[in-house]
Protein backbone atom coordinates (compact mmCIF):
# COMPACT_ATOMS: atom_id res chain seq x y z
CA UNK A 1 0.00 0.00 0.00
CA UNK A 2 2.69 2.47 1.19
CA UNK A 3 4.83 1.35 -2.15
CA UNK A 4 1.87 2.17 -4.29
CA UNK A 5 1.23 5.42 -2.85
CA UNK A 6 5.02 6.23 -3.27
CA UNK A 7 5.44 5.40 -6.99
CA UNK A 8 2.33 7.09 -7.93
CA UNK A 9 3.60 10.14 -5.71
CA UNK A 10 7.36 9.62 -7.52
CA UNK A 11 5.30 9.85 -10.76
CA UNK A 12 3.46 13.14 -9.66
CA UNK A 13 7.05 14.12 -8.96
CA UNK A 14 8.34 13.56 -12.06
CA UNK A 15 5.63 14.66 -14.37
CA UNK A 16 4.59 17.98 -13.04
CA UNK A 17 8.07 18.94 -13.18
CA UNK A 18 8.62 18.03 -16.67
CA UNK A 19 5.19 20.65 -16.90
CA UNK A 20 6.97 23.34 -14.51
CA UNK A 21 9.85 23.41 -17.46
CA UNK A 22 7.46 22.90 -20.65
CA UNK A 23 4.63 24.73 -19.53
CA UNK A 24 4.03 28.39 -21.63
CA UNK A 25 2.73 30.40 -18.87
CA UNK A 26 5.04 31.28 -16.11
CA UNK A 27 2.52 31.46 -13.54
CA UNK A 28 1.01 28.09 -14.69
CA UNK A 29 4.52 26.74 -14.45
CA UNK A 30 5.16 27.95 -10.70
CA UNK A 31 2.13 25.98 -9.90
CA UNK A 32 3.49 23.07 -11.70
CA UNK A 33 6.73 23.64 -9.33
CA UNK A 34 4.46 24.04 -6.25
CA UNK A 35 2.69 20.85 -6.62
CA UNK A 36 6.48 19.45 -7.03
CA UNK A 37 6.79 20.69 -3.66
CA UNK A 38 3.85 19.18 -2.62
CA UNK A 39 4.30 15.59 -3.92
CA UNK A 40 8.00 16.02 -2.27
CA UNK A 41 6.59 16.61 0.84
CA UNK A 42 4.18 13.56 0.83
CA UNK A 43 7.41 11.37 0.04
CA UNK A 44 9.23 12.77 2.95
CA UNK A 45 6.20 11.87 4.97
CA UNK A 46 5.81 8.50 3.68
CA UNK A 47 9.39 8.05 5.00
CA UNK A 48 8.42 9.05 8.31
CA UNK A 49 10.35 12.48 8.28
CA UNK A 50 6.90 14.44 9.24
CA UNK A 51 8.62 17.32 10.36
CA UNK A 52 11.08 18.10 7.13
CA UNK A 53 7.56 16.91 5.24
CA UNK A 54 5.64 19.81 7.04
CA UNK A 55 9.15 22.16 6.73
CA UNK A 56 8.93 21.61 2.95
CA UNK A 57 4.91 22.80 2.44
CA UNK A 58 5.40 25.88 5.13
CA UNK A 59 8.85 27.03 3.61
CA UNK A 60 8.78 26.06 0.29
CA UNK A 61 4.95 25.88 -1.10
CA UNK A 62 4.05 28.56 1.37
CA UNK A 63 6.58 30.83 1.60
CA UNK A 64 9.28 30.75 -1.19
CA UNK A 65 6.29 30.00 -3.89
CA UNK A 66 4.40 32.75 -2.82
CA UNK A 67 7.24 35.27 -3.53
CA UNK A 68 8.27 33.80 -7.07
CA UNK A 69 4.51 34.20 -8.15
CA UNK A 70 4.28 37.80 -6.49
CA UNK A 71 7.01 38.64 -8.56
CA UNK A 72 6.27 36.93 -11.70
CA UNK A 73 2.27 38.48 -11.31
CA UNK A 74 4.02 42.04 -11.19
CA UNK A 75 6.23 41.39 -14.06
CA UNK A 76 3.26 39.72 -16.37
CA UNK A 77 3.38 40.61 -19.38
CA UNK A 78 0.90 37.98 -21.13
CA UNK A 79 1.25 37.33 -24.58
CA UNK A 80 3.89 39.97 -25.67
CA UNK A 81 6.65 38.84 -23.46
CA UNK A 82 6.01 35.22 -24.17
CA UNK A 83 6.41 35.81 -28.16
CA UNK A 84 9.94 37.62 -27.43
CA UNK A 85 11.08 34.85 -24.87
CA UNK A 86 9.60 32.23 -27.69
CA UNK A 87 11.97 34.38 -30.50
CA UNK A 88 14.88 34.32 -27.85
CA UNK A 89 14.72 30.16 -27.24
CA UNK A 90 16.47 28.07 -30.01
CA UNK A 91 17.05 24.56 -29.93
CA UNK A 92 20.83 24.95 -30.53
CA UNK A 93 21.33 26.15 -26.50
CA UNK A 94 20.22 23.79 -24.90
CA UNK A 95 22.44 20.70 -26.82
CA UNK A 96 24.85 20.60 -24.12
CA UNK A 97 22.37 20.66 -21.28
CA UNK A 98 20.68 18.12 -23.00
CA UNK A 99 23.88 15.81 -23.55
CA UNK A 100 25.04 16.27 -19.79
CA UNK A 101 21.63 15.41 -18.41
CA UNK A 102 21.63 12.39 -20.33
CA UNK A 103 24.88 11.58 -19.63
CA UNK A 104 23.99 11.88 -15.58
CA UNK A 105 20.96 9.49 -16.20
CA UNK A 106 22.79 6.83 -17.64
CA UNK A 107 25.18 6.60 -15.45
CA UNK A 108 21.66 6.51 -12.89
CA UNK A 109 20.46 3.29 -14.79
CA UNK A 110 23.94 1.97 -14.87
CA UNK A 111 24.10 2.38 -10.96
CA UNK A 112 20.94 1.17 -10.39
CA UNK A 113 20.59 -2.48 -12.85
CA UNK A 114 24.27 -3.08 -13.55
CA UNK A 115 26.32 -2.73 -9.94
CA UNK A 116 26.32 -4.90 -6.89
CA UNK A 117 25.43 -1.58 -4.78
CA UNK A 118 22.22 -3.06 -2.45
CA UNK A 119 20.00 -0.23 -3.75
CA UNK A 120 16.36 -2.45 -3.47
CA UNK A 121 16.97 -2.78 0.09
CA UNK A 122 17.78 0.89 0.86
CA UNK A 123 14.10 1.94 0.07
CA UNK A 124 12.87 -0.80 2.76
CA UNK A 125 15.14 0.81 5.14
CA UNK A 126 13.96 4.11 5.03
CA UNK A 127 10.28 3.00 4.79
CA UNK A 128 11.24 0.73 8.15
CA UNK A 129 12.96 3.31 9.80
CA UNK A 130 11.14 4.87 12.81
CA UNK A 131 9.53 8.46 12.94
CA UNK A 132 11.80 10.69 14.03
CA UNK A 133 10.34 13.34 16.28
CA UNK A 134 10.64 17.28 16.85
CA UNK A 135 12.88 16.59 19.67
CA UNK A 136 15.39 14.43 17.79
CA UNK A 137 16.14 16.68 15.40
CA UNK A 138 16.29 19.88 18.20
CA UNK A 139 18.65 17.49 20.01
CA UNK A 140 20.64 16.73 16.68
CA UNK A 141 20.75 20.47 15.81
CA UNK A 142 21.61 22.27 18.74
CA UNK A 143 24.40 19.49 20.01
CA UNK A 144 26.67 18.25 17.14
CA UNK A 145 25.38 20.46 14.42
CA UNK A 146 24.98 23.90 16.42
CA UNK A 147 27.82 25.72 14.55
CA UNK A 148 25.81 25.45 11.38
CA UNK A 149 23.12 26.49 13.22
CA UNK A 150 25.24 29.56 13.93
CA UNK A 151 26.91 30.19 10.82
CA UNK A 152 23.28 29.80 8.72
CA UNK A 153 21.54 32.34 11.41
CA UNK A 154 24.64 34.93 10.92
CA UNK A 155 23.97 34.52 6.96
CA UNK A 156 20.18 34.88 7.12
CA UNK A 157 21.27 38.19 9.15
CA UNK A 158 23.50 39.45 6.91
CA UNK A 159 21.30 39.13 4.44
CA UNK A 160 18.54 40.58 5.91
CA UNK A 161 20.68 43.34 6.40
CA UNK A 162 21.73 44.12 2.95
CA UNK A 163 18.26 43.72 1.79
CA UNK A 164 17.34 46.65 3.98
CA UNK A 165 20.46 49.06 2.74
CA UNK A 166 19.45 47.91 -0.51
CA UNK A 167 16.00 48.59 -0.61
CA UNK A 168 16.91 52.22 0.90
CA UNK A 169 17.03 54.71 -1.78
CA UNK A 170 20.32 56.74 -2.46
CA UNK A 171 18.47 59.86 -1.75
CA UNK A 172 17.32 58.81 1.71
CA UNK A 173 21.23 57.52 2.52
CA UNK A 174 22.50 61.35 1.15
CA UNK A 175 20.21 63.00 3.56
CA UNK A 176 20.51 61.02 6.38
CA UNK A 177 24.52 61.45 5.77
CA UNK A 178 24.20 65.29 5.32
CA UNK A 179 21.98 64.78 8.95
CA UNK A 180 24.90 63.25 10.40
CA UNK A 181 27.77 65.84 9.47
CA UNK A 182 25.66 69.22 10.52
CA UNK B 1 -20.29 5.46 15.77
CA UNK B 2 -18.69 4.61 12.37
CA UNK B 3 -15.59 6.11 11.35
CA UNK B 4 -16.89 8.51 8.65
CA UNK B 5 -19.74 9.64 10.07
CA UNK B 6 -18.05 12.00 12.93
CA UNK B 7 -16.06 14.05 9.97
CA UNK B 8 -19.22 14.14 8.10
CA UNK B 9 -21.18 15.83 10.82
CA UNK B 10 -18.35 17.70 11.51
CA UNK B 11 -18.03 19.28 7.72
CA UNK B 12 -22.02 19.78 7.68
CA UNK B 13 -22.06 21.22 10.78
CA UNK B 14 -19.36 23.90 9.81
CA UNK B 15 -20.75 24.95 6.22
CA UNK B 16 -24.39 25.54 8.18
CA UNK B 17 -22.70 27.14 11.07
CA UNK B 18 -20.14 29.71 8.30
CA UNK B 19 -23.61 29.90 6.09
CA UNK B 20 -25.37 31.41 9.62
CA UNK B 21 -22.68 33.12 11.25
CA UNK B 22 -22.85 35.81 8.12
CA UNK B 23 -26.96 36.05 9.33
CA UNK B 24 -25.20 36.19 13.19
CA UNK B 25 -22.96 38.96 11.61
CA UNK B 26 -25.43 41.24 9.89
CA UNK B 27 -27.96 41.11 13.00
CA UNK B 28 -25.07 41.77 15.69
CA UNK B 29 -23.47 44.85 13.47
CA UNK B 30 -27.19 45.99 12.82
CA UNK B 31 -27.74 46.00 16.89
CA UNK B 32 -24.54 48.30 17.31
CA UNK B 33 -24.68 50.50 15.01
CA UNK B 34 -28.87 51.43 16.04
CA UNK B 35 -30.08 49.79 13.10
CA UNK B 36 -32.53 46.81 12.51
CA UNK B 37 -30.82 44.22 10.10
CA UNK B 38 -32.56 40.92 8.73
CA UNK B 39 -35.54 40.41 10.04
CA UNK B 40 -38.22 39.34 7.43
CA UNK B 41 -37.61 36.21 6.63
CA UNK B 42 -38.58 33.82 9.12
CA UNK B 43 -38.20 34.32 12.69
CA UNK B 44 -35.52 36.89 13.68
CA UNK B 45 -34.20 36.83 9.90
CA UNK B 46 -32.90 33.00 10.41
CA UNK B 47 -34.05 32.07 7.35
CA UNK B 48 -32.21 35.07 5.42
CA UNK B 49 -29.12 32.53 4.67
CA UNK B 50 -31.52 30.14 3.25
CA UNK B 51 -33.00 33.27 0.72
CA UNK B 52 -29.64 34.40 0.07
CA UNK B 53 -28.30 30.76 -0.53
CA UNK B 54 -31.51 30.52 -3.30
CA UNK B 55 -30.32 33.95 -5.05
CA UNK B 56 -26.52 32.79 -5.34
CA UNK B 57 -27.19 29.79 -6.99
CA UNK B 58 -29.52 30.74 -9.56
CA UNK B 59 -27.20 33.71 -10.73
CA UNK B 60 -25.25 33.90 -13.91
CA UNK B 61 -22.02 31.71 -12.76
CA UNK B 62 -19.83 34.36 -15.57
CA UNK B 63 -16.39 33.60 -16.21
CA UNK B 64 -15.13 36.98 -17.62
CA UNK B 65 -14.00 36.28 -21.06
CA UNK B 66 -10.47 37.94 -20.18
CA UNK B 67 -9.46 35.51 -17.41
CA UNK B 68 -7.68 32.77 -16.77
CA UNK B 69 -10.44 30.40 -17.25
CA UNK B 70 -8.68 27.06 -14.71
CA UNK B 71 -7.06 29.24 -12.29
CA UNK B 72 -10.20 31.81 -11.83
CA UNK B 73 -12.39 28.44 -10.91
CA UNK B 74 -9.76 27.11 -8.76
CA UNK B 75 -8.86 29.24 -6.49
CA UNK B 76 -12.51 29.46 -4.20
CA UNK B 77 -12.51 25.78 -4.34
CA UNK B 78 -8.45 26.57 -2.43
CA UNK B 79 -9.88 29.06 -0.06
CA UNK B 80 -12.59 26.17 1.00
CA UNK B 81 -10.52 23.26 0.93
CA UNK B 82 -7.66 24.72 3.05
CA UNK B 83 -10.25 26.34 5.86
CA UNK B 84 -12.41 23.31 6.25
CA UNK B 85 -8.62 21.00 6.29
CA UNK B 86 -7.47 23.11 9.12
CA UNK B 87 -10.97 21.46 11.03
CA UNK B 88 -9.31 18.31 10.79
CA UNK B 89 -7.04 18.82 13.54
CA UNK B 90 -9.43 20.57 16.15
CA UNK B 91 -10.17 18.63 19.25
CA UNK B 92 -14.12 19.82 20.15
CA UNK B 93 -14.27 17.25 22.52
CA UNK B 94 -12.30 14.78 24.26
CA UNK B 95 -13.15 11.55 21.71
CA UNK B 96 -14.54 14.52 18.70
CA UNK B 97 -11.20 14.91 16.84
CA UNK B 98 -11.05 14.11 13.06
CA UNK B 99 -7.37 13.58 13.15
CA UNK B 100 -5.17 12.88 15.92
CA UNK B 101 -1.71 14.24 14.75
CA UNK B 102 1.83 14.69 16.28
CA UNK B 103 2.53 17.67 14.36
CA UNK B 104 -0.91 19.09 14.63
CA UNK B 105 0.48 23.18 15.16
CA UNK B 106 2.55 22.54 11.84
CA UNK B 107 -0.28 21.45 9.52
CA UNK B 108 -1.78 24.36 10.56
CA UNK B 109 1.34 26.59 9.74
CA UNK B 110 1.23 24.73 6.46
CA UNK B 111 -2.20 25.00 5.65
CA UNK B 112 -2.42 29.27 6.44
CA UNK B 113 0.39 29.30 4.38
CA UNK B 114 -1.08 27.27 1.68
CA UNK B 115 -4.08 29.28 1.53
CA UNK B 116 -1.91 32.50 0.42
CA UNK B 117 -2.46 30.57 -2.81
CA UNK B 118 -6.39 31.04 -3.27
CA UNK B 119 -6.40 35.47 -3.23
CA UNK B 120 -3.63 35.17 -5.50
CA UNK B 121 -4.72 33.08 -7.89
CA UNK B 122 -8.07 34.88 -7.50
CA UNK B 123 -6.60 38.59 -8.63
CA UNK B 124 -4.12 36.87 -11.00
CA UNK B 125 -7.18 35.26 -12.96
CA UNK B 126 -8.95 37.88 -12.82
CA UNK B 127 -6.63 39.62 -14.98
CA UNK B 128 -8.14 42.82 -14.04
CA UNK B 129 -6.11 46.01 -12.41
CA UNK B 130 -8.32 46.02 -8.97
CA UNK B 131 -8.39 42.25 -8.14
CA UNK B 132 -3.96 42.26 -9.16
CA UNK B 133 -3.79 45.02 -6.52
CA UNK B 134 -6.17 42.97 -3.92
CA UNK B 135 -4.16 39.84 -5.12
CA UNK B 136 -0.73 42.22 -4.22
CA UNK B 137 -1.69 43.46 -0.93
CA UNK B 138 -2.45 39.99 0.04
CA UNK B 139 0.90 38.11 -0.73
CA UNK B 140 2.66 40.86 1.45
CA UNK B 141 0.00 40.81 4.64
CA UNK B 142 -0.41 36.94 4.56
CA UNK B 143 3.97 36.25 4.31
CA UNK B 144 4.09 39.33 7.05
CA UNK B 145 1.88 38.26 9.32
CA UNK B 146 2.66 34.41 9.03
CA UNK B 147 5.95 35.11 10.35
CA UNK B 148 4.46 35.98 13.84
CA UNK B 149 1.66 33.97 14.22
CA UNK B 150 4.29 30.69 14.01
CA UNK B 151 6.26 32.56 16.47
CA UNK B 152 3.53 33.53 18.73
CA UNK B 153 2.38 29.43 18.65
CA UNK B 154 6.09 28.77 19.32
CA UNK B 155 5.27 30.00 23.11
CA UNK B 156 2.61 27.80 23.47
CA UNK B 157 4.23 25.03 21.94
CA UNK B 158 7.59 25.37 24.41
CA UNK B 159 4.53 25.42 27.31
CA UNK B 160 3.09 22.20 26.47
CA UNK B 161 6.13 20.66 25.29
CA UNK B 162 4.05 19.23 22.07
CA UNK B 163 3.40 20.48 18.99
CA UNK B 164 -0.22 18.23 18.93
CA UNK B 165 -3.36 20.16 19.75
CA UNK B 166 -4.63 17.52 22.45
CA UNK B 167 -1.60 17.89 24.15
CA UNK B 168 -1.59 21.30 24.41
CA UNK B 169 -5.58 20.82 25.78
CA UNK B 170 -4.49 18.33 28.50
CA UNK B 171 -1.58 20.52 29.34
CA UNK B 172 -3.96 23.40 29.98
CA UNK B 173 -5.79 21.49 32.69
CA UNK B 174 -5.09 23.25 35.62
CA UNK B 175 -3.94 26.66 34.66
CA UNK B 176 -4.75 28.00 31.00
CA UNK B 177 -2.15 29.10 28.65
CA UNK B 178 -3.87 33.07 28.63
CA UNK B 179 -2.20 33.18 32.08
CA UNK B 180 1.08 32.49 30.87
CA UNK B 181 0.90 33.74 27.32
CA UNK B 182 -0.72 37.11 26.92
CA UNK B 183 1.93 38.91 24.64
CA UNK B 184 1.72 35.98 22.81
CA UNK B 185 -2.03 35.49 22.46
CA UNK B 186 -2.33 39.12 21.48
CA UNK B 187 -0.13 38.73 18.69
CA UNK B 188 -1.84 35.59 17.87
CA UNK B 189 -4.94 37.04 17.64
CA UNK B 190 -3.57 40.00 15.26
CA UNK B 191 -2.10 37.62 13.15
CA UNK B 192 -5.32 35.72 13.06
CA UNK B 193 -7.22 38.69 11.63
CA UNK B 194 -4.62 40.04 9.11
CA UNK B 195 -4.22 35.77 8.07
CA UNK B 196 -7.73 35.70 7.27
CA UNK B 197 -8.30 39.08 5.96
CA UNK B 198 -11.36 40.49 8.02
CA UNK B 199 -11.92 43.75 9.13
CA UNK B 200 -9.88 45.79 10.58
CA UNK B 201 -7.30 44.35 8.38
CA UNK B 202 -9.38 43.79 5.26
CA UNK B 203 -7.31 46.01 2.74
CA UNK B 204 -7.26 42.83 0.02
CA UNK B 205 -10.78 43.95 -0.46
CA UNK B 206 -10.59 47.65 0.66
CA UNK B 207 -14.30 48.49 -1.18
CA UNK B 208 -13.26 52.37 -0.50
CA UNK B 209 -10.15 51.98 -2.22
CA UNK B 210 -10.32 48.98 -4.89
CA UNK B 211 -13.56 48.43 -5.69
CA UNK B 212 -13.79 44.76 -3.83
CA UNK B 213 -10.16 43.23 -4.24
CA UNK B 214 -9.55 39.90 -5.62
CA UNK B 215 -13.22 38.83 -6.15
CA UNK B 216 -14.06 41.72 -8.07
CA UNK B 217 -14.79 39.35 -10.94
CA UNK B 218 -16.56 36.87 -9.14
CA UNK B 219 -20.02 36.34 -9.24
CA UNK B 220 -22.84 34.12 -8.35
CA UNK B 221 -21.27 30.55 -6.38
CA UNK B 222 -17.53 31.28 -6.71
CA UNK B 223 -17.92 34.81 -4.72
CA UNK B 224 -19.95 32.89 -2.27
CA UNK B 225 -17.59 30.64 -1.42
CA UNK B 226 -14.85 33.18 -0.74
CA UNK B 227 -17.75 34.56 1.34
CA UNK B 228 -18.51 31.61 3.32
CA UNK B 229 -14.40 30.84 3.45
CA UNK B 230 -14.16 33.87 5.23
CA UNK B 231 -16.55 33.24 7.95
CA UNK B 232 -15.21 29.77 8.34
CA UNK B 233 -11.88 31.22 8.56
CA UNK B 234 -13.33 33.52 11.55
CA UNK B 235 -14.45 29.96 13.19
CA UNK B 236 -11.41 28.38 12.52
CA UNK B 237 -8.68 31.14 14.25
CA UNK B 238 -11.42 31.48 17.26
CA UNK B 239 -11.43 27.91 17.74
CA UNK B 240 -7.63 27.34 17.24
CA UNK B 241 -7.31 30.29 19.67
CA UNK B 242 -9.91 28.57 22.99
CA UNK B 243 -7.78 25.35 21.61
CA UNK B 244 -4.61 27.20 22.38
CA UNK B 245 -5.01 29.77 25.22
CA UNK B 246 -8.62 28.88 26.49
CA UNK B 247 -7.81 25.12 27.39
CA UNK B 248 -10.04 23.93 25.04
CA UNK B 249 -13.02 22.25 25.82
CA UNK B 250 -11.99 22.02 29.65
CA UNK B 251 -14.66 23.84 32.11
CA UNK B 252 -16.88 22.87 34.91
CA UNK B 253 -20.43 21.38 34.86
CA UNK B 254 -21.30 21.53 31.48
CA UNK B 255 -20.21 19.03 29.38
CA UNK B 256 -16.95 19.50 27.05
CA UNK B 257 -18.63 20.55 23.82
CA UNK B 258 -21.00 23.01 25.21
CA UNK B 259 -17.32 24.33 26.38
CA UNK B 260 -15.96 24.54 23.25
CA UNK B 261 -18.57 26.03 21.61
CA UNK B 262 -19.20 28.42 24.45
CA UNK B 263 -15.11 30.11 24.59
CA UNK B 264 -15.15 30.04 20.37
CA UNK B 265 -18.74 31.64 20.20
CA UNK B 266 -17.56 34.06 22.14
CA UNK B 267 -14.68 34.99 19.99
CA UNK B 268 -16.67 34.84 16.92
CA UNK B 269 -18.74 37.88 18.22
CA UNK B 270 -15.47 39.69 19.37
CA UNK B 271 -14.44 38.95 15.62
CA UNK B 272 -17.33 40.76 14.62
CA UNK B 273 -17.15 43.71 17.47
CA UNK B 274 -13.71 45.11 15.58
CA UNK B 275 -14.94 44.90 12.85
CA UNK B 276 -17.85 47.22 14.06
CA UNK B 277 -15.30 49.12 16.48
CA UNK B 278 -11.63 49.40 14.28
CA UNK B 279 -11.62 51.41 10.93
CA UNK B 280 -9.36 49.89 8.55
CA UNK B 281 -5.68 51.19 8.62
CA UNK B 282 -3.60 52.46 5.63
CA UNK B 283 -1.82 49.90 3.74
CA UNK B 284 2.08 51.03 4.64
CA UNK B 285 1.07 51.73 8.13
CA UNK B 286 -0.03 47.88 8.20
CA UNK B 287 3.03 46.71 7.06
CA UNK B 288 5.07 49.20 9.31
CA UNK B 289 3.42 47.84 12.24
CA UNK B 290 4.30 44.08 11.50
CA UNK B 291 7.60 44.70 11.03
CA UNK B 292 8.60 47.28 13.35
CA UNK B 293 5.85 46.64 16.51
CA UNK B 294 5.09 43.03 15.98
CA UNK B 295 8.29 40.86 14.97
CA UNK B 296 10.30 42.50 18.07
CA UNK B 297 7.25 42.07 20.25
CA UNK B 298 6.93 38.49 19.18
CA UNK B 299 10.80 37.21 19.15
CA UNK B 300 11.12 38.81 22.95
CA UNK B 301 8.19 36.42 23.85
CA UNK B 302 9.80 33.65 22.84
CA UNK B 303 12.91 34.59 24.47
CA UNK B 304 10.93 35.68 27.71
CA UNK B 305 9.34 32.06 27.68
CA UNK B 306 11.94 30.11 26.76
CA UNK B 307 14.35 31.31 29.38
CA UNK B 308 11.50 31.17 32.06
CA UNK B 309 11.26 27.60 31.53
CA UNK B 310 14.30 26.98 30.87
CA UNK B 311 15.17 28.56 34.36
CA UNK B 312 12.35 26.95 35.94
CA UNK B 313 13.54 23.23 34.49
CA UNK B 314 16.94 24.02 36.55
Amino acid sequence: MLETIFIITAAIILISALLTITAHNVVHALLYLVVTMLAISLIFFILGASFAAALQIIVYAGAIMVLFIFVTMMLHQGEKSLAQERHLFHFTTSITALTLSSLLFFELIYMLFFTSADTANSMVTAQSSAIITVKDIGKQLYGPYSLLVVISALMLLSALITAIHISKSPATIQIKAKGDNL
Amino acid sequence: MSSWLTPLIILVVLLLLGAWSIWLERRVLALWQDRLGPNRVGPFGLLQVVADMIKIFTKEDWVPPFADKVLFIISPMIVMIMTLLGFAIIPFAPNIQISQFDHALLFLLAISSLSVYSIMLAGFSSNSKYALLGAMRTAAQMISYEVFMGLALMGVVILADDFSLSAIVAAQADVWFICYQPLGFVLFFIAGIAEIHRAPFDLPEAETEIVAGFHTEYSSMKFGMFFIGEYLGVILISSLITTLYFGGWQGPLLPPLVWFILKTGFFVMFFILLRAAIPRPRYDQLMVFAWYILLPLSLLNLLVTGAVKLSLLG
